[in-house]
């Protein structure tokens, strides 16, 4: 498929479930029928979801100390700060 | 860090009234047992706590606890005491009323098991009794909480150090009423409700029932229920509490009617200024360990330190 400002060449990318054609040229971006209302959609359940505080540790960050395998085992530091005033 | 244990013989007097009491029942309300499900007097006893001045001895089914010195154990504690035995299927407090043993305060508990760390938190169940607890009318003999004041003392003890800057600098964000520099500093008016006053995941046993309760009953009173939700709240925060756990817990505590979150879609209106000051508390003791113990902070501990620093750059609290 190709670019219908530029013919440039249109990639297609999946972003969580809603397809996408991106021009390579121009980066101009090709939207399907009802694609527009997933994406609205998609953003409106982001919007939802409660808002930590400004504070809050990235996710990415997450030092939380599962076990493997399933296991929660809370050890040294942790266990303190679960199990102690 | 100040881990201050009990005197030897303090030990042996316990045990000595634990086994006393499991002999006469005298302590035990309302049940009398006999045959098989006595309580077995001759069992070793087990030391479960002994920190801070506080020892707790396992003594067959019976726990007797001879209580922190220096705090008040008066009046109000005998609220709390009859506030908890009021409250049964949620809160497992003394069996009567303390006695005085070699100048402590001393109280008789049935035993519950604790909390085991290396299996799965019980979340939900945590989530549903504090719940429980929040959604009690206000018993008319509850003793006021008062205000939240370990996160300054424990700030007030941190010495020089580059963590020791960041977790001050994170307290300065804090409203004055919680730093405690006037006590009668105006405070936000919230709705008060019972509320445990020093809820973490040592305050919980499963007692012979099968069914978990809430135990230590010193800080019991009217308060904000958004302070007994600030450690996990904290700690999720601060990315040391895995997200699926905090979830299973604040789920479970606003399905059970927990007032604390009056706005499911937002808890941290509430929520943010007592998971601040716990962040702070719990960095201040964990830097304070540290140092105690001539070590390097390690992941987590380092994670609180981290939170106090972007506590600093979110700037005050609103």
């Amino acid at each position: 498929m190709h670019c219908p400002k530029c013919h440039g060449l249109m990639r297609t990318y999946n972003r969580s479930g809603v397809h996408i054609e991106q021009c390579d040229s121009c980066r101009g971006i090709f939207l399907d029928y009802g694609e527009l209302e997933a994406l609205s959609q998609m953003e409106s359940r982001y919007r939802a979801a409660p808002p930590a505080p400004g504070w809050g540790a990235p996710a990415v960050q997450h030092h939380h100390h599962h076990g493997h395998h399933g296991h929660h085992g809370h050890h040294g530091s942790v266990f303190h700060m679960l199990f102690s005033t | 860090m100040e881990t201050e244990t009990a005197p030897p013989d303090l030990f042996a007097r316990l045990v000595e009234i634990g086994r006393d009491s499991s002999r006469t029942g005298s302590s035990r309300t309302g049940s009398s047992r006999t045959g098989a499900d006595a309580p077995d007097a001759s069992a070793e006893p087990e030391t479960l706590y002994d920190r801070h001045g506080v020892l707790v001895v396992r003594v067959g089914d019976l726990v007797v606890k001879a209580h922190q010195p220096g705090r008040e154990y008066g009046d109000p504690f005998l609220a709390r005491i009859k506030v908890a035995a009021s409250l049964p299927d949620l809160l497992l407090g003394p069996l009567g009323p303390p006695s005085t043993v070699d100048g402590r305060t001393v109280t008789l508990s049935l035993y519950g098991e604790p909390v085991d760390p290396q299996k799965e938190l019980p979340w939900e169940e945590a989530g549903r009794l504090l719940a429980g607890v929040h959604a009690t009318p206000i018993p008319a003999e509850a003793p006021s909480w008062g205000r939240p004041t370990r996160v300054a003392t424990q700030v007030a003890r941190l010495g020089d150090g580059t963590a020791e800057d960041e977790i001050r600098r994170a307290f300065a964000t804090l409203p004055a009423w919680i730093r405690g520099e006037d006590a009668g500093m105006a405070r936000p008016e919230r709705p008060e409700h019972l509320i445990h006053g020093d809820w973490h995941l040592g305050q919980m046993v499963r007692a012979r029932d099968g069914h978990w309760r809430l135990i230590d009953i010193e800080d019991l009173g009217r308060g904000d229920p958004a302070w007994d939700l600030a450690r996990p709240a904290a700690l999720y925060l601060s990315g040391v509490l895995h997200p699926d756990e905090w979830t299973l817990f604040l789920d479970a505590y606003a399905a059970a009617g927990g007032p604390a979150v009056p706005d499911a879609a937002d808890p941290w209106t509430t929520l943010d200024i007592p998971a601040r000051s716990l962040a702070i508390q719990i960095a201040a003791t964990c830097v304070i360990s540290a140092r105690g113990d001539e070590r390097a902070l390690d992941g987590p501990e380092q994670a609180m330190v981290d939170a106090c620093g972007r506590i600093s750059a979110a700037g005050d609290a609103a």
